[in-house]
This record gives C-alpha cells, structure tokens and sequence, in this order.
C-alpha cells in the first residue's frame, strides 16, 4: 500500500485527479438534493471566477490567503506534524500586522512599513505555535491537541483585545482606526496597467506569498535543514540515529509553520481591510489543511490547489448571488468533501489502481 | 448568607445544564479514542444531530422521533469517520477535520434551502422538545432550608436527557471496566495486535465503539436543539464539541473524571454568563473572555504535565493494518 508502487505521474495526478472528482461528483449530488441544476452551477462558479477581471481579482485575492495557510500546513506535514492551529496562529499574526501599521502608517510610505508587517506577521503568528511546539518536543503532548486549544484561547485573546486594549476611541465596534496610506499595501491593479482587476482587492502580498513558496521549496528540499525535516517526517527514529536533533526539528519546523500562517493577515488586514477587525480568518486556517492535502504538501501544487479554492469562494460567492437556494455554505460542504476525499479517503481508490498499473509479472509477495 | 446560596444554587443549576452536551460528547469521545479512534469530529456530529433532532421533532411534532433522527444522522457521520479511518486506514484526524466541516455545511445550506428561515429550524411544537420532569416530592420540600432549594432547583427540574447523560457515566464506568466488551475495547486501543492474535476481530469492535460515539454525540446534539433551546440553530454547537475533547483529555480517559471535568467546564462557562460585566471582589471585573479561554488554558496545562500526566491510549490514531503474508 506504500508510495512507489505506482508510476510517479499516478501517483502525483491520477489519484488526486480522482479524489477531486469524487468529491465534485457529491457536490453535484448535493446540488442535485437541494434542487438546482449542478451544470447550471458549475457554469456559473467557472464565470463568477475566471469570466471576468474582477471574479479574477477575487479568485486571486482568496488564493493569496490560501498559499499562505496551504504552505503552513505542509511545511509541518514534511516533519510528520499537523499543524491545526493555522486559524488561531494567522489570526494572531494579524496583531502583528496591525501593530506595525498603526505605529507607521502615518510616518512613513508603505514600502517602509512592508517588512516591518512581514516581520510583525511572522513573528506573532510563529511565537503563537512556539508552545506547541514546545509541547511536543518536550513534553509529547500530541501538536494536534494543542494547536486546537491554541485557536480558541487566540480567538478569546483578540476578542479581548479588539474589545477593550485596541477598539476606536468612542466607537462600539471591535476594531481598531482604519489605517492611512502609509499602512496599506497596493492592489495589483495599481502597480500594473496591462490586466484590470476591477475592485478586487488583490494586492501585493501575493507576489509576496509566491516568494514564500519558492523559500519553502528551497527550504525544504536544497538546505539541511529541509533534509532533516524530511527525513524526520519520514522515520523520526532513523533520523535521531543518524544524529539529528527531534527538539530542534519539531519546534523550528513549527515556527516556520505558524510564521506562515501569520503571513495571512498580510493580505487581509495590510492588503484589503487596512483595520485589524475580528474573526477576519474566517476558516481560511482550516482551509490550508485541503489545500496542503490537494497539493501533495509540494508549493506548485499548493499554488494550484489555491487557485482552485479561490475560484470556489469566489464563483460560489456569484452563485449564492445568482441562485439563492445555493447558500455560501454550499462552499463549505465542497471544501469538507475535498477534504474527506482528497485526505482521509485518500487510499479508497489505490487499491483499484495498483491492480491496474502492478505489471504481472512482479509476483505477489512484494505488495503488502 | 441566605441570598448567596441562593445564587450559588442558580449557577450550580446552570452548571448541570451546560455541562450535559459536553458530558455525552466527552464520553462519546471516551468510547471512540479508547479504542484507538482519535475523533476531532464530535463538534461536528453533535451539529449534525441537532440538525437532525430539529428537523425531525418539527416535522413530526415529537420530541423522542426528533432524538432518534438526531441519533441516526451522528451515527451515520461516525460510520463515515469509522469508514475513512478504520477501513481505509486514513488519518483519522484529517477524516475529523472533513465531518466538521461537512456538518457546519450541510446543516446551514440544507436548513436555509428546506424551512427558509436563515438556516434555523422552525419552533418546535410543544410536544416535540423536552419538557422538565419535576422530580417526586419537589414542590412539597421546596420550602425546607437548604436541602429544598437543593432537591427543588438542582436535583429535580432538569429534562430526561440530563439525567441520561448522568445515568451514562456509571453505565459507561461499567462497560469499560467491567464487561468482557469493555476489557476489549481498552485491550484494541493500547495493542490491536494482541487483540487480533487472540482472535477477536480488530474492525468489528472499533466499528462497535465508533457507533457508541454517534449514539452518545447523537444525544448530545438532540440535547442542544430540543431539550435545551427549542429548535436547532446554524453553528448552534459553538466549539462544545472541542470543550468535549479538552475535558476528555483533562479527564485523562477516565469516565468519573470525565464528569468532573466537564462539571467543571461547565461551572466556568456559568460563571461567565453570571458575572458578565460585575466585578469580583479583590480582583475586580474579569473579562468574560478570560473564562471562555479558561477550560483550554487548563488543559494545556494539564498537556503540560503541570497537573499530573494525561497519557493517551497508545494505539489512538494508529489505523491496524493486520499483517497479510
């Protein structure tokens, strides 16, 4: 049932081509149940996000969020770690970012304020998956367990925060002054004149998440450190005999991990909403882990599993609009489908294909 | 004197209530990881079930049909979760992530798209939620000092479901420790091999134990829709699922523990309702925050092994593969 026993382009294509099948085929049952015409769905999700500038912008504009919390996630996955606290570690990422705004933006151009946001992100989002981690190393409490406790105790401490340290003088909203120009990234749509992208607010940052993931591929797969995790992740015993530190791998590996999920609010608070405001994660923690699955926890596919969960948020987002039965949840249920597909049910097809692709004369014994 | 009792009594109530959901989830949880299925999904299968609950008790007008579909639609999310991580040995904790994220789905699109009122239910009809059952004798020893308000608010008054949820500790105390299924059930999520070379088969008794895990989440979902609020609400399960998990861990697997844990994680959330805005005295207003974030500050701590150590079956989270020659 391991990896090798099928042709690579199987096993990197094939079987998550199916899976996605799979899960879009239920979707389309799904469809099917609340009674609406799935085509016509379909049709309508692939114009709203690719037909036109704008649902371009917005489909890119989600993707940004998505490469960054994807690229958590499978950074941790090649130590063998499942980071879950994507949500919790982005959103607290976003009071870096805000920090950093809120003291530059009236001083200085945005340029300036840029690498002190990334640096703000980074850092909280990586100091919020540090006891975790540190957990773990240390104390083998299972990252799983604690990462999810972390999501909460983050989502009360910003509700906090938000409430009663950071809100607007006089104002009952939970969320802090807009910031000026000096805090707000540019939208793509200013910085280049050949592709008009309406009003989307698709910005910077991704430019800025397409250099994490070329860093994530040198990273993991051209430096000592990236051998090491990969090696950790693969037989963490064999590793520690060949000399390697566990405590060193885990919690750098984690950092790295939660660093990336900072890096979101990148986008949504310095990028869109240029205010940090409350639960503005939104999921898009949890959605990093479908898309890290999707992509095989490598960047290029992380990018296209991205891209492909933009276009959902965004197409689903004109298909509630053009048919009112078909919910934004109906977003949700497609992203727990991939999920199950793509990830749990991973092997449900393998068996078939193995049987397929196994040439004969390989006698039996090997497999298993 | 008499005053602070009074309100001592009001939030031990309160307690009782808001611990029941987290009391069936957690021992669902119990069941499920003692035998070495981890499951994330309880959130999501108690969504589902008061999904379920709330659809059907309207429909039908009762409330024991409504508890029964709440039942059936958890018992079907576990057979999922037990299909993906059983059968195909998937990763049990990314088959949880996808059930909580199909619940939170299908619940909000297909409430939205069936009753049109915004993802809820429509209010039940009266005989289609839970009413209070008035223990024997309450009324007459309301008035006695003390013991009255004891027995009067916080023994009696309380749906059927509570008390299920209560009965179901020592049951589950019982079954664990005390039955042949049980000693197999502990057996399969510390060393499925054994259990295998023994002859019992490894699949079937997690399959058994995943399917306690839906009827329990199945209870503790109906709870929330019929019982205690009188339909079903979009995201009504707000992260009990993960307080269930938490106190299952802080009870380190343990049924009675799991009582007190969750009694205790309830006894915080009452609190935080009670002293919303009032300041305490000496420390003065605490943020109600604090106490939302408490129980997993707690368990994190107890991670840590400040409070002991919380020591998971061993084989959880293993799928068996049974060796084939």
């Amino acid at each position: 049932m391991s990896a090798g026993q099928l042709p690579r382009w199987v096993d990197y294509g094939l079987i998550p081509l199916l899976n996605l099948a799979a899960a879009f085929l239920v979707s389309g049952l799904v469809v099917l149940l609340i009674g609406e015409n799935p085509l016509e769905a379909v049709e309508i999700l692939l114009w709203g996000s690719l037909g036109f500038g704008e649902g371009v912008g917005f489909t890119l504009f989600y993707a940004t969020n998505f490469i960054f919390t994807g690229l958590a996630v499978a950074v941790a996955f090649h130590a063998g770690l499942f980071n879950i606290g994507g949500e919790g570690q982005a959103y607290v990422g976003g009071l870096g970012v805000a920090l950093a705004c809120l003291a530059l933006d009236q001083y200085v151009p945005w340029w300036v304020t840029m690498p002190v946001a990334v640096i703000g992100a980074a850092l909280m989002g990586a100091a919020w998956a540090f006891i975790p981690a540190w957990l773990q190393a240390k104390r083998g409490s299972h990252v799983v367990i604690t990462t999810i406790m972390f999501n909460f105790i983050a989502s009360s401490l910003m509700v906090y925060l938000l409430v009663n340290v950071m809100a607007k003088p006089g104002s009952m909203q939970p969320e802090t002054r807009t910031f000026e120009e000096g805090g707000r990234l540019p939208f793509l749509n200013d910085l280049q004149s050949w592709f008009d992208f309406g009003t989307a607010p698709v910005n910077l940052s991704l430019i800025i998440a397409l250099i994490a993931c070329v860093l994530v591929w040198v990273v993991i797969w051209r430096t000592r450190l990236g051998y090491e995790i990969r090696s950790f992740g693969a037989n963490a015993t064999a590793a520690v005999y060949a000399g390697m530190l566990p405590v060193r791998i885990i919690i750098v590996t984690m950092l790295i991990s939660g660093g990336l999920s900072g890096m979101m609010a990148l986008n949504e608070i310095m990028g869109s909403q240029h205010r940090l405001l409350i639960e503005f994660v939104a999921g898009y923690g949890f959605v990093g882990i479908a898309v890290a699955l999707m992509g095989r926890a490598h960047p290029v596919g992380i990018v296209l599993a991205a891209i492909l969960f933009g276009m959902l948020y965004q197409g689903g987002a004109e298909l509630s609009f053009e048919k009112p039965a078909i919910t934004r949840d109906m977003i949700v249920v497609i992203q727990g489908l991939v999920i199950l597909f793509a990830g749990a049910l991973e092997n449900l097809f393998r068996p078939a294909l193995v049987r397929i692709f196994t040439p004969s004369r390989v006698p039996a014994v090997q497999a298993g | 004197m008499f005053e602070n009792f009074q309100t001592l009594i009001l939030i031990l109530d309160s307690t009782v209530r808001l611990s029941t959901p987290l009391l069936l989830a957690c021992l669902a949880g119990l069941y499920s990881e003692r035998s070495g299925i981890v499951d994330i999904g309880l959130e999501g299968k108690m969504l589902g079930a008061a999904f379920g609950a709330g659809a059907i008790a309207y429909l039908t007008g009762n409330a024991w049909l409504g508890l029964l579909g709440g039942i059936g639609v958890a018992i079907l999310l576990a057979l999922l979760h037990g299909y993906a991580s059983i059968t195909n040995r998937g990763n049990q904790i990314v088959s949880g992530v996808a059930i909580n994220f199909l619940a939170i789905g299908l619940t909000a699109l297909l409430g939205q798209s069936w009753f049109h009122q915004g993802g809820r239910t429509p209010p039940l009809p009266k005989g289609g939620r839970f009413q209070d059952i008035v223990l024997p004798g309450a009324e007459a020893v309301k008035d006695v000092p003390f013991l009255g308000p004891i027995y009067y608010e916080l023994l009696s008054g309380h749906n059927i479901l509570v008390y299920v949820a209560f009965a179901a500790v020592p049951l589950t105390w019982w079954v664990l420790f005390r039955t042949r299924f049980g000693l197999r059930l502990r057996a399969v999520g510390e060393n499925p091999a054994a259990v295998d070379t023994a002859g019992i088969s490894v699949i079937l008794l997690r399959y058994r134990a995943v399917i306690i895990c839906g009827i329990l989440t199945g209870i503790a979902g109906s709870y929330l829709s019929i019982a205690q609020s009188s339909g079903f609400i979009k995201d009504m399960t707000a992260g009990k699922g993960y307080i269930a998990l938490a106190a299952l861990i802080f009870a380190k697997w343990k049924p009675v523990n799991a009582m007190f844990a969750c009694l205790l994680f309830g006894f915080l959330d009452a609190i935080a309702i009670r002293l919303q805005g009032q300041a305490l005295p000496l420390i003065g207003e605490v943020p109600v925050q604090f106490f939302q974030a408490l129980p997993y500050i707690l368990t994190v701590i107890l991670l840590a092994g400040f409070i002991g150590k919380a020591i998971p079956p061993k084989a959880s989270g293993v799928p068996y593969l049974k060796e084939r020659t």
